[in-house]
């Protein structure tokens, strides 16, 4: 019955988005909701490592711009359609997410965050010294021409990062309740007793550090026709890397709910504080929100939810 | 050693640096045994624990079980292949409850591996009574006492269906009435044909339980047979009290 009102949700959300786009006709929103659904997608993906397997990613931004930057070369070389892009670019960043997979063979803990950190730092570095890719300068990508459905190419971004994030949550959600995700809160319990449990522990943290690429990639492919210039320093912004991390903390990491929430009221207060004070006081916010559940509400949103609920109960 | 060894052990070494933790340690145990490993602090009785767990890999050396080379299986495979261990100091998934710890691997190792979820739940708890933890099912690990982690840690071992089972000192700290219970629990598991290596140092525990005995000393196996006799051996005394 649960499982029904959930499939009944998503497409009910569909729904209204398309609606939405033949009702609303102020661009701004449209805008303004796809970097929402972005960090639905990013915090989401970072949660199936850091919160289901415990294994912290400072990393995100690189496996994004990573994304974004692959979009930039299928276009060039291609002229590749969006759905490719996103294909492609979640192909790549998975693959190096496999690769950061056998990292954790032999580092745990803050090594595992710090070396994520680093992977970002060197791919900017090697993309800062690409020359076909626009270096330091940034590049400029043209929109294709609008499709048939749409009367803008923002209003097709911004259906297609919903879509993005709506499987985001759909496999989020069939992991945390499947035997994998079983198996990935028995690591970030105790990885030794897993594996004397018969878990596969290499075999599922592969599988989240790819899935967890994955999903970071593809929600970047689509960044360079968002923003049509692409520079470096914008793709592998410390705010993706902090804002991945803080959405799911904010909202709780056990469960694929919390990230959602988190990223939802987060990403959007950040939207808010732009338009209504600063654009340079959104992270701002991020540190002050963090700050305080990390004092008040140490389980997240989610976890603050089950407690009250627990109390009211007993 | 009675009926057929189900490990077969053969000058196993694994060193740490320059410190040789086991030096060609041979061992075999027979299948149903109940075999007690003891040793003073440092002898290598954790070392072995971990080298036939598959944690750690020894330099040389070969082990088999039930008649296979495991020698290149990861944890996780020799677990499915039938051992299982406690560990020394309790290990449990904290953030699951007792029966949730049990449903690891009752799920990813033996035959629960294709089950249905609420079978595997029904085959929890039915563990869970025999270990003597039915009522603390759906508790946290964080709020079990010291005997009722042993006990977990035990009852997630039996849940993988091992063949052998190692207890890694699972009686350490327990007051002489919880050592009875832990003891009689072991004994239980033993009646139902599982092969059992007890690492003790408590001295009554294993010489009740151990139908033989093998002294570990600065990782060589010094000593080895039955408990009287161990009682009696010059080289077993000398390692635990000195010249």
């Amino acid at each position: 019955m649960r499982a029904t009102g959930f499939w009944l949700a998503l497409a009910a959300i569909i729904v209204a988005a398309l609606a939405m786009t033949e009702l609303v006709a102020n661009q701004y929103y449209y805008f303004a909701f796809y970097v929402v659904l972005q960090y639905v997608v990013l915090a989401t993906a970072w949660n199936i490592l850091g919160g289901y397997t415990g294994y912290v990613n400072f990393g995100s931004a690189g496996f994004f711009a990573l994304g974004a930057y692959t979009a930039i070369v299928a276009i060039k070389l291609f002229a590749a359609p969006l759905p490719a892009l996103i294909l492609a670019g979640g192909v790549v960043s998975g693959l190096v997410g496999l690769a950061t997979g056998y990292l954790t063979l032999r580092l745990r803990g803050t090594f595992f965050a710090i070396a994520t950190l680093a992977l970002a730092v060197v791919l900017q570095t090697l993309v800062i010294n690409w020359d076909f890719v626009g270096g330091s300068r940034g590049v400029y990508t043209m929109r294709p021409a609008v499709p048939v459905l749409f009367d803008s190419y923002i209003k097709l971004l911004f259906v297609t990062m919903l879509l993005l994030a709506l499987a985001a949550i759909a496999a989020s959600r069939f992991i945390e309740r499947s035997w994998i995700g079983r198996g990935l809160a028995a690591i970030r319990d105790n990885e030794q007793a897993a594996a004397c449990s018969g878990v596969p522990t290499l075999r599922l943290k592969l599988f989240a550090t790819t899935l967890s690429g994955f999903l970071m990639g593809a929600a970047g492919a689509p960044f360079p026709l968002y923003v049509t210039y692409l520079d470096p320093s914008s793709a592998f912004s410390l705010a993706y890397a902090v804002n991945s991390i803080a959405m799911p903390l904010i909202g709780g990491t056990t469960s694929w709910v919390g990230p959602v929430i988190g990223a939802l009221l987060l990403a959007t207060a950040q939207q808010v504080v732009t338009v209504t004070i600063s654009s340079a006081a959104n992270l701002l916010i991020v540190g002050l929100l963090l700050v305080g559940f990390v004092i008040l509400a140490p389980e997240g949103i989610v976890g603050l939810w089950r407690r009250l609920a627990r109390g009211r109960r007993a | 050693m009675t009926g057929a060894p189900i490990l077969e052990i053969d000058a196993l070494t694994k060193r740490f640096g320059g410190f040789i933790a086991l030096n060609a340690v041979s061992l075999a145990i027979g299948e149903g045994e109940r075999v007690g490993l003891i040793g003073p602090n440092g002898s290598g009785k954790s070392t072995l624990v971990n080298c036939i767990a598959g944690v750690l890999r020894p330099e040389s050396g070969r082990i088999r079980f039930a008649g296979s080379d495991i020698g290149d299986l990861a944890p996780f495979q020799r677990t499915r292949a039938g051992i299982a261990r406690s560990f020394q100091i309790p290990q449990p998934f904290a953030s699951m409850s007792v029966i949730e710890n049990l449903c690891i691997p009752l799920e990813y190792a033996g035959a629960g591996w294709k089950r249905r979820h609420g079978d595997i739940r029904a085959a929890a708890r039915e563990i869970l009574a025999d270990c003597g933890l039915a009522a603390k099912a759906e508790a946290l690990p964080a709020s079990l006492t010291q005997i009722e982690l042993r006990k977990l840690e035990l009852a997630r071992a039996v849940a993988a269906h091992p063949r052998l089972l190692i207890a890694d000192e699972a009686m350490a700290g327990l007051s002489s009435a919880e050592v009875e219970e832990v003891l009689s629990l072991l004994f239980a598991l033993s009646a139902r044909g599982i092969t059992i290596v007890m690492i003790e140092h408590i001295m009554h525990a294993v010489m009740r339980f151990s139908q033989r005995i093998v002294v570990l000393d600065a990782g060589r196996k010094i000593a080895e047979g039955k408990p009287d006799d161990i009682v009696r051996d010059p080289a077993a005394e000398r390692a635990y009290l000195g010249e």
